[in-house]
This record gives C-alpha cells, sequence and structure tokens, in this order.
C-alpha cells in the first residue's frame, strides 16, 4: 500500500503515514462494528440460558437492537455533576475507549497481516492492558462521588492483582516460543505435538501450558471485569459502579470500550493458545480457509463461554477474588513458568533460543 | 521526517507535563502530568529504538508504580494552603537544585561534543539485527549474571522486610476456610428431630 502511494508521487513518510491510517481505521471499523453485533450476541445467548426470547423487535431478529440503544444514548443530554472535576471527568472515557482500540495493532488476523509486527508485542499488549486501569481510577475520582469511587479503588487493586498472573502466564508462553512477536507466537504452535496422524496446532494442547491457558482464561475474565468478577459494577453495593454519574456518550464509550477489551481478550486467548490464524489441525486442506476465519472462530467459541459464564457463574465476593488472584494463581503460575524453563533447559539446552 | 515530528511531539510533551507536575495545584493532577511524562518519555526510548526499556517503562512505572502514586494521592486528605506554606523556606533549597542539575546539563553537552568514551562499545557492541532483549538478556545472564542475581536478591530482601513490616497476627479475625465448607455435609448441619407436641426441642 505504501509503494501504492508513492506511486501518486508521495514521499515515503507521507506515504507510510496514510497507508498507516487506512490501516488502523481497517482494523477499528470492523472492531466497533463487531462490538454492536457482540452486545446483541451477549443479550441473546443470556436470554437463552435464561428460557427468554432476549432482543427481537428491532430489525430482523432485534438485530438492530444495539445500533438503536447507541442512537438513543447519542441523543441524550451529556450530564456533568457540579461537583465533578470537569476535565478528567470528560476524559476518563476517551482513555478507556482508546486503550481498548491500541491494543489490536499487534494483534496478527493472518500470516503477515498485523498492523505492527513489532518484536516486543506482547510487551506492548501487556503495557496497553495496564493502561486500562486510568480510565476507571479517574472515572471513579473524578465523578467526586462515593460509590463511583469504591468502584474504582476495586477495580485497581483486581487489575493490578491478575496483571500479575497474566504476565507469569505470558513469560510461560513467551519461553516457549523463544520471541515476543505475536505472529511467531502464532507460527510456534504448528503441529505442538510433533505427531504425524493428529497435528494439532495450539499451546494449549502442551500439557504444561494448558493449566495456564485455563488460568489466562479466568483471568482475562477477571482483567476485563465480566462475571464473575464484576465486582465493579455490583448493582447491589455500588449502584452502577464507576459510571453512575455518567450518561449519553460517555456513558456509551464505557460500553464499547468494556466490550472492544472483551473481544481482544477472546483474540488473545485464540492468539496465545489455540493457535491464532493456525486451523486446528496442521493438515494441508484446512489451509485453504483463509486464516482470519479461524481466528474469528476461535473468538466467537472464547465469546461464547465469556456469555456463558457471565449467565451461569455467581459473582464472587472481594476477598475471595484476590484470594483467588494472589494465593492461587501467582504461586501456580510462577510454579508453571519454573516447570516450563525447567522443561525447555533440559531439552533445548545450548540452542539458540 | 514523521521522526523528527514525533521526537518534538514526544520532547515537547514531557517537558511540558513536567512543568505541570511541579506546578499544578492539585496533586491528584500532579501525578496525572507525571504519568504522561512516563508515557512519553517512552515514546523517546522507542525512538532511539530501545523498544524494550519503553515497554518496560509503560509497564512498571505507568502500570504498577504510578497506580500506588494515585491511590495514595487520591486517599490523601491534604490542605493545600499547609502544602504551601514551605515555599519560601524551600525555595533556596530547589533553587540549589535547579542550579546544579543546569549545570550538569551544561557540563554534559560539552562533554558530548568533545566526543564520547565508549564505554557502552567496549562492553557490548550493538549488532543491529539483535532485537535488543535478547541483547539485554545475553549480557544480564553472562557478563553480568552476578550482579542481577545480587539485585534480586536485594529486591527479594526489600520484600520479605516490607511483608514483616506490615503483618499483624489477628488472633480475632475469622479467615475463610474452603476446605471446610467444601467438605461440610448434610448431616454435620442438620439434626432431624422428632419433637413431641407442647414441649419443642432441646437446643
Amino acid at each position: 500500500m505504501i509503494a501504492f502511494f508513492q506511486s501518486w508521487g508521495m514521499s515515503y513518510d507521507w506515504a507510510w503515514f496514510i497507508a498507516t491510517i487506512i490501516g488502523i481505521l481497517v482494523i477499528a471499523l470492523p472492531v466497533m462494528l463487531a462490538v454492536a453485533m457482540i452486545i446483541y450476541a451477549d443479550r441473546k445467548i443470556w436470554a437463552a440460558m435464561a428460557l427468554r426470547r432476549g432482543p427481537n423487535v428491532v430489525g430482523p431478529l432485534g438485530l438492530l437492537q444495539s445500533f438503536a440503544d447507541g442512537l438513543k444514548v447519542f441523543l441524550q443530554e451529556t450530564i456533568v455533576p457540579t461537583s465533578a472535576n470537569k476535565g478528567l471527568f470528560l476524559l476518563a472515557p476517551i482513555i478507556t475507549f482508546t486503550v481498548a482500540l491500541i491494543v489490536w495493532a499487534v494483534i496478527p488476523f493472518q500470516a503477515g497481516v498485523v498492523l505492527s509486527n513489532i518484536n516486543v508485542g506482547l510487551l506492548y499488549v501487556l503495557a496497553a492492558s495496564s493502561l486500562g486501569v486510568y480510565g476507571i481510577i479517574l472515572a471513579g475520582w473524578a465523578s467526586n462521588s462515593k460509590y463511583p469511587f469504591y468502584s474504582a479503588i476495586r477495580a485497581a487493586a483486581q487489575m493490578v492483582s491478575y496483571e500479575v498472573s497474566i504476565g507469569f502466564v505470558l513469560i510461560s508462553v513467551v519461553l516457549w516460543a523463544g520471541s515476543f512477536n505475536m505472529t511467531h507466537i502464532v507460527e510456534m504452535q504448528t503441529n505442538v505435538w510433533n505427531f504425524r496422524w493428529l497435528p494439532v496446532n495450539g499451546f494449549a494442547f502442551n500439557p504444561l501450558l494448558f493449566p495456564m491457558a485455563v488460568v489466562f482464561f479466568i483471568s482475562s475474565l477477571a482483567e476485563t471485569q465480566r462475571a464473575p468478577f464484576d465486582l465493579t459494577e455490583a448493582e447491589s453495593e455500588l449502584v452502577a459502579g464507576y459510571q453512575t454519574e455518567y450518561s449519553s456518550m460517555a456513558f456509551a464509550l464505557y460500553w464499547l470500550g468494556e466490550y472492544a477489551n472483551v473481544i481482544l481478550m477472546c483474540a488473545l486467548n485464540a492468539i496465545l493458545f489455540w493457535g491464532g490464524y493456525l486451523p486446528p489441525f496442521d493438515w494441508g486442506w484446512m489451509y485453504h480457509v483463509p486464516g482470519i476465519i479461524w481466528l474469528l472462530a476461535k473468538m466467537c467459541f472464547f465469546f461464547f463461554v465469556f456469555s456463558w459464564v457471565k449467565a451461569t457463574v455467581p459473582r464472587y465476593r472481594y476477598d475471595q477474588l484476590m484470594r483467588l488472584g494472589w494465593k492461587i494463581f501467582l504461586p501456580l503460575s510462577l510454579l508453571f513458568v519454573f516447570l516450563v524453563s525447567g522443561y525447555l533447559m533440559l531439552t533445548r539446552y545450548g540452542v539458540a533460543a | 521526517m514523521i521522526q523528527a515530528i514525533a521526537f518534538y511531539l514526544f520532547a515537547i510533551v514531557v517537558l511540558v507535563s513536567a512543568a505541570m507536575t511541579i506546578s499544578s495545584r492539585n496533586p491528584v493532577h500532579s501525578v496525572l502530568w507525571l504519568i504522561l511524562a512516563f508515557f512519553n518519555a517512552a515514546g523517546l526510548m522507542v525512538l532511539v529504538g530501545a523498544e524494550f526499556i519503553a515497554m518496560l517503562l509503560v509497564i512498571v512505572y505507568v502500570g504498577a508504580v504510578a497506580v500506588l502514586f494515585l491511590f495514595v494521592v487520591m486517599m490523601l486528605d491534604i490542605d493545600f494552603t499547609e502544602l504551601r506554606a514551605g515555599f519560601v523556606r524551600y525555595f533556596w533549597i530547589g533553587f540549589a537544585l535547579a542550579l546544579a542539575l543546569v549545570s550538569e546539563i551544561i557540563i554534559a553537552v560539552k562533554a558530548w561534543s568533545v566526543g564520547g568514551i565508549d564505554i557502552a562499545n567496549r562492553v557490548a557492541p550493538v549488532n543491529p539485527d539483535v532485537p535488543n532483549i535478547q541483547a539485554i538478556g545475553h549480557l544480564l545472564y553472562t557478563r553480568y549474571l552476578f550482579v542481577f542475581e545480587g539485585a534480586g536478591l536485594v529486591l527479594l530482601v526489600a520484600m520479605i522486610g516490607a511483608i514483616v513490616l506490615t503483618m499483624r497476627h489477628r488472633p480475632d479475625a475469622r479467615k475463610q476456610r474452603i476446605h471446610a465448607q467444601v467438605s461440610r455435609r448434610a448431616k454435620d448441619a442438620i439434626r432431624k428431630v422428632d419433637a413431641p407436641v407442647g414441649q419443642g426441642v432441646e437446643l
């Protein structure tokens, strides 16, 4: 694409700049559309599990429900509480929303199809997800109201604790793959058993990494504040959590950011442990299906599991949440970093990583 | 050209946000400006090709240290007038510090224009093909292994110290015993009694 713009007589810099902007739009706009559809899917799945119909009025099968909600929210008045810290109050949802989008820059959709193929891709993901907490803390503090502040403190403590175990899980993946580059991590997952008759793709089939896949999935539920870890929005205790004082578009931005994060976590689960854009088996004919279809299929599956958990599992108590994060996941993931690196020392010793 | 634009953007934002960190009235705003400064410093690191350091800066400082700062500052009940009161008293110390920093910058620039002493090149010749995570890892686990392990030990001791300082034994605190809850059966909790009319049950 850069060469195409250069053929119009642009300098390399500007051609690169415009090509990148187009790349960003090509990713961000479908993500936004996906968020709208996934909110609908979420509601439909809960409804099905509660033997209800779910949204079925707006458009065929209720498919346009999210757009109707978006329009309604967009037309409402934006209310800023008088005692709120106005600048930060308006900045907070923007931060949440932006942070939810920037991680998509390093997600590989297919072999070679990634906006920015940097060699610290996974660290970038960690860095961006550690920024996510600011949108929530700021919302809680700037609202100048008790319940949002409680919620912000809960959210911050929760995200910081689960990021620790996520970090160790990612380290064990990186040790196995030998790289921080997301595309390389996916490529390393071909035929993990090295077994001719059943060549499965995905680190999760590796017995040393499967427990890490489970820990990562549960931590990603906690990281996105989905049930059963949605204590920040526990309506019986905290009204609506950190978004209590928000209305109109600022409120909508939180929802968009939250669901964009959920889709992102589904994508990360698929990419890090279940082979990303690779087909589930390393058979030649399966590669005729484009990689992005496999990735989307895996993301849809994980999203279904997210909704399934939300529909069935009761909410954790806060001390149980902290216990799970610090006393179970942290030692467990540390142990597996130890086991994985020990195994690699035993089998790949002396080979360049 | 984009590199130049990016450099000036990051550099200007770092300077402005650093200035705002020390001059803003609200301490929470100060911390937020500090975070912005960290973030843009990470941008500068990326520009000079130290992407690993940049990511660590964001993960460690922005993602963890600054969150704790923000926590503490938000919880504090700060009296601004009292905070401002010492300004004149501390002005000269601050001024002396600023003077020392300015003179150091001037000396550094002069020394730099004379020519570098190439410490870095002697120890670790930089190979542009090796990603800098691998380069750093290679150095840390070979040449600087003992220093690195020593630093790890220091951190471990600090961590244990912090835990020892803050941990209190509370004998009256009721803790959740998960195994007791899970292994509880109906016969432990329920007693079937055939209560005669008019007499009730002995508890």
